[in-house]
């Protein structure tokens, strides 16, 4: 028996770039519902969510409909949706279902512990690393990701060489391939989406001041001589991109040119041919500039991430395309005479401006203040569905894989949260969590020890 | 450089540039300091939900300030005829909240980390009156700090509780009558775990052992001095003549304060066992510590550290930064709360203080804290371990008129604050704030223009460089030195390494100015 159901949608997106992608009249979905569908022999693969108001992010809300999970993947969507028979059924009669949360930049699974550097693998020696790849060394066991889970985030992208609180900031120049991963499975090829869905360019810091870290002492530095490091820096950075454009039209003639191999260059090629966007790590506008100016200059596609000045080049931002992975809103002002809410309305300013971003936590035991985050930037000005699609459909999108998650429509896998009020609010809980159809868990290191200790008698004395 | 003349140019003027915008900052900080007027008027706040803390929500409600004070709270005050009125229909107030953790306000390095007891060095020394970070806070809804010295030691230097009276001297800003501290560290920061410097002899402790040795060390030291003094007063006091007074110890006369219960001790603690250890060398030497700060694993011995009177100061939910850190659960306040604790949420970080109010929320997510018990974390209860819980912690009438309004219920992400008063004065008022923006910035480019204007009528002069020569505030009115570039401190000595900086690794990624 087959459902046909409508769903009107309406073009509410802000940005221009999203109308490709995002405008559609009328949409009918078709989904295949069998009655003799078998059910597997294992746990279920089939789930229905009834009478959830369901936020799909890619139309209007649905008030009281349901989701229905075949496998890995969405099966239907909608107001009229019939169960299909063996599914097993969650009532979420006052709950809401979105889209999981997508974290734009953190190191999961490459940090267990920041102070441990045994347990640390987010930044490879020297400069230019083009050819490491994070998922190469993500732990899936790490306690991180369960933990993070339980705050409603599914998806993040694992990137290397991106700081982090207790790493004293990012490092290197080209620091590897960030990769997009889900957040279960019991290894790195159950979670991944996307092994390498950019390359990170920390962009050449222009420093008169550096923290000495094995010494723990600040250097200074005349300026002239911080001028000259970062000209070297760009220098050799150029010549990277110079070496990788032959090499790649090396490669093409493969079968005819004679040339050596060199995994390095080769990492690179893809950047070149356009295929991988530059990850460029910058703060000031002076930076930004530059940054977008070389990667015009080598046609390469960028995403800029942290962009704590964006606001001072947004219009060099729209006017090039240049999405931004923001850094948290509750990051205090870069100088003292900023406004001291400079990075809260940050956000606000940039969708006014119609530059596409995505929120990111850029960190590990913090990625669960993605939600919050956004939420105060929605407190400073931003429209609260702009909030939401910036940790779901905005960074799929950032990163080419929006079609496959970040709204609920039938066909994307199926990474969804089935909560008991707004996802981006501090007291919210997620009731259930789905993630590449399968109903996880929720439960974590932390929720564990909360629960033992809870029980521990009270001592004899 | 003679061979590329535009290059030379294209220096001088990124150097000006540079050398430019640090002067403006250091301007600009002063311009943005409030002033509040001498005598602080009588304000009716009225038309507000009342957040209480110690008796209830008040709908529609009043609070009536005057000399500083809070008059008067109910639900139908009528307003005097000098009032000034603050019409909060539709908002929220709460007592200003209570930052007990902070690294505020103070010049330079919060340790003094050469030694492993550094109890001669205070806060009260270096208090900095135009750090930013008090005026962001003060945004953040803060009215007062705890400022401690660092954890880099088993014995930490002094310590002072603040309010946060931007705009006034240093000399305004203790808390008048607030017992003093000292910080005591356990764990990996005093043993120097992470902060460990090839080439150079560890300093000693070096391990949980030692660090216990050197507390017990220092106050079996500090009970015989205080002995001899003790002795010597006695004598003295019995008329006998010619006596020769012990030799002060600058370095043990704040541990004998604390023998004495006039000092408190705020001691940063991770691991359950250390927790332990310190309850019991404070009862060998009968002593009482006050606050367990952090206290990441307070939760495993809740019912030991309420059984102590110690108060537990703890993050919301930072964990895995360190060994320490990695059983940090985000229930810990709740769960300690359950067993009788008192517990406040803490910042230990000028961003985290901007928001403390979110951060207690999330105690009812995690543990299913009420709306009460949840706003009592940063509010009442480090008024309580601060032992200032008479005067501020609590809407009362008696209380200081230390106060917060906001635009929905704090307990929220989406909450912002509007208006923060400290002694019923208005230290932060965003619109305020807002509408003085556009005055600033004309200010700033007058300010660089003027700079710019006065460079090219000297284009030979040679440039020093920038970061050299940070040069002097034109006009300063302030005596104290501030280097703009002075924050984020370094993680080395502070607690930095214990805490995420998020600013810090802003300015790393961001380079110079």
């Amino acid at each position: 028996m087959k459902i046909c159901f409508g769903i009107q949608t309406r073009n509410s997106q802000r940005r221009s770039s999203l109308t490709d992608l995002c405008v559609f009249c009328l949409i009918c979905l078709f989904c295949g519902v069998s009655s003799q569908a078998q059910a597997p022999s294992q746990a279920p693969a089939v789930y229905a969510i009834t009478h959830a108001k369901i936020f799909t992010l890619a139309g209007e809300t649905i008030d009281d409909g349901t989701v229905v999970i075949r496998d890995s993947r969405i099966a239907a969507v909608g107001a009229q949706v019939t169960v299909p028979q063996g599914a097993q059924v969650i009532d979420a009669k006052g709950l809401q279902v979105y889209p999981g949360l997508f974290d734009s930049v953190t190191q999961m699974g490459l940090r267990e512990i920041g102070a441990v550097s045994a347990t640390v693998d987010t930044t490879e020696t020297g400069s230019f690393n083009p050819d490491a790849v994070a998922s190469t060394a993500v732990s899936p066991s790490s306690e991180h990701i369960p933990v993070t889970r339980a705050a409603g985030i599914t998806e993040v992208l694992a990137v290397p060489a991106s700081g982090g609180f207790d790493s004293g900031g990012s490092q290197g120049i080209l620091g590897g391939q960030a990769s997009a991963i889900q957040l279960a499975g019991w290894t790195i090829e159950d979670m991944l989406l996307k092994k390498s869905a950019a390359m990170v360019l920390n962009w050449p810091k222009f420093e008169t001041r550096m923290l000495d870290r094995t010494t723990f002492t600040r250097n200074e530095k005349p300026f002239s001589e911080a001028k000259q490091e970062y000209e070297k820096n760009v220098n050799e950075l150029t010549d990277w991109f110079e070496r990788a454009r032959h090499y790649s039209q090396a490669m093409e003639k493969s079968t005819t040119a004679n040339f050596n191999r060199d995994v390095k260059l080769e990492a690179l090629a893809p950047v070149i041919r356009g295929e991988l966007p530059l990850l460029v790590f910058a703060e000031r506008a002076r930076e930004i500039r530059n940054a977008v100016e070389f990667c015009e200059g080598q046609k390469v596609r960028m995403i800029l991430a942290g962009g704590a000045e964006a606001y001072k080049v947004k219009d060099l931002l729209r006017s090039k395309s240049v999405p931004v992975i923001l850094l948290p809103p509750l990051t205090l002002p870069l100088d003292e005479d900023d406004p001291y809410d400079r990075l809260l309305a940050q956000p606000a300013e940039l969708a006014a401006a119609d530059v596409k971003f995505a929120f990111a936590s850029f960190d590990n035991s913090f990625s669960r203040r993605l939600g919050q985050n956004a939420a105060n930037a929605v407190a400073h000005g931003l429209p609260y569905e702009e909030a939401l699609r910036a940790v779901t459909l905005y960074p799929a999108q950032i990163f080419g894989l929006a079609d496959q998650v970040g709204t609920l429509e039938e066909g994307k896998i199926a990474n969804l949260i089935v909560t008991n009020g707004d996802p981006l609010e501090l007291t919210t809980d997620v009731r259930y969590l789905f993630i590449r159809g399968q109903l996880t868990s929720t439960n974590n290191k932390q929720q564990a020890l909360y629960e033992k200790y809870s029980k521990r008698p009270k001592p004899a004395n | 450089m003679r061979n590329a003349p535009s290059f030379l140019k294209k220096l001088q003027h990124w150097q000006v540039l540079c050398f430019l915008s640090l002067i403006c900052f250091l301007c600009l900080t002063s311009v943005a300091t409030a002033n509040p007027p001498d005598a602080p008027p009588v304000i009716l706040i009225q038309n507000a939900t009342i957040l209480t803390v110690s008796h209830g929500t008040i709908a529609n409600g009043s609070i009536l300030i005057r000399d500083g004070k809070i008059a008067e709270v109910g639900s139908s005050i009528k307003a005097p005829k000098d009032a000034q009125v603050i019409d909060a229909a539709g908002q929220f107030v709460i007592p200003g909240i209570i930052d007990c953790h902070s690294h505020i306000a103070v010049d330079g390095s919060v340790n003094e980390g050469s030694v492993s007891v550094s109890s001669m060095a205070n806060i009260a020394d270096v208090l900095n009156p135009d750090d930013i970070d008090i005026y962001r806070d003060l945004a953040g809804g803060v009215t007062v700090a705890n400022v401690l010295h660092g954890s880099a030691n088993a014995i930490g230097g002094q310590t002072m509780v603040i309010k946060l009276r931007w705009g006034q001297p240093a000399a305004k800003l203790p808390f008048e009558g607030a017992v003093p501290g000292i910080k005591f560290a356990l764990g990996e920061n005093p043993k120097r775990t992470n902060f460990r410097i090839p080439a150079q002899t560890p300093r000693y402790p070096a391990t949980r052992m030692g660090v216990e040795e050197t507390i017990r060390a220092a106050f079996t030291e500090a009970r015989d001095y205080k002995k001899t003094w003790d002795a010597y007063i006695k004598r003295s006091d019995a008329g006998e003549k010619n006596l020769i007074p012990p030799r002060r110890d600058l370095r043990l006369d704040p541990l004998v304060e604390v023998l004495e219960g006039k000092r408190y001790v705020h001691a940063h603690c991770y691991r359950e066992d250390e927790i332990l250890m310190l309850l019991r060398v404070a009862k060998e030497f009968g002593f009482k510590v006050r606050t367990l700060q952090h206290v990441l694993e307070g939760y495993k011995v809740a019912d030991e550290i309420a059984a102590s009177g110690a108060g537990a100061s703890t993050f919301s939910d930072w964990w895995a930064y360190k060994v320490e850190a990695y059983d940090a659960i985000p229930y810990n306040a709740a769960l300690m709360t359950r067993r009788g604790v008192i517990v406040s949420v803490n910042s230990d970080d000028a961003e985290e203080a901007t928001h403390l109010n979110q951060e207690a929320a999330k105690s009812m997510k995690f543990g299913g804290l009420t709306h009460d018990e949840a706003l009592k974390l940063v509010t009442l209860n480090p008024a309580i371990q601060l032992g200032i819980d008479k005067r501020v912690g609590s809407i009362d009438a008696g209380k200081d008129a230390d106060l917060v309004i906001y635009n929905r219920d704090p307990l929220s992400a989406y909450a912002v604050v509007q208006k923060t008063l400290i002694d019923g004065r208005v230290y932060f008022d965003r619109e305020r704030d807002i509408a003085g923006r556009a005055d600033r910035e004309k200010e700033k480019k007058e300010l660089l223009e003027k700079e710019k204007k006065a460079a090219e009528k000297k284009p030979e002069e040679k440039k020093p460089d920038a970061t050299v020569t940070i040069g002097q505030k034109p006009g300063e009115k302030k005596s104290e030195e501030k280097k703009p570039e002075e924050k984020p401190k370094p993680p080395t000595e502070n607690e930095t390494q214990d805490k995420p900086l998020e600013s810090f690794r802003v300015v790393v990624r961001g380079g110079a100015q």
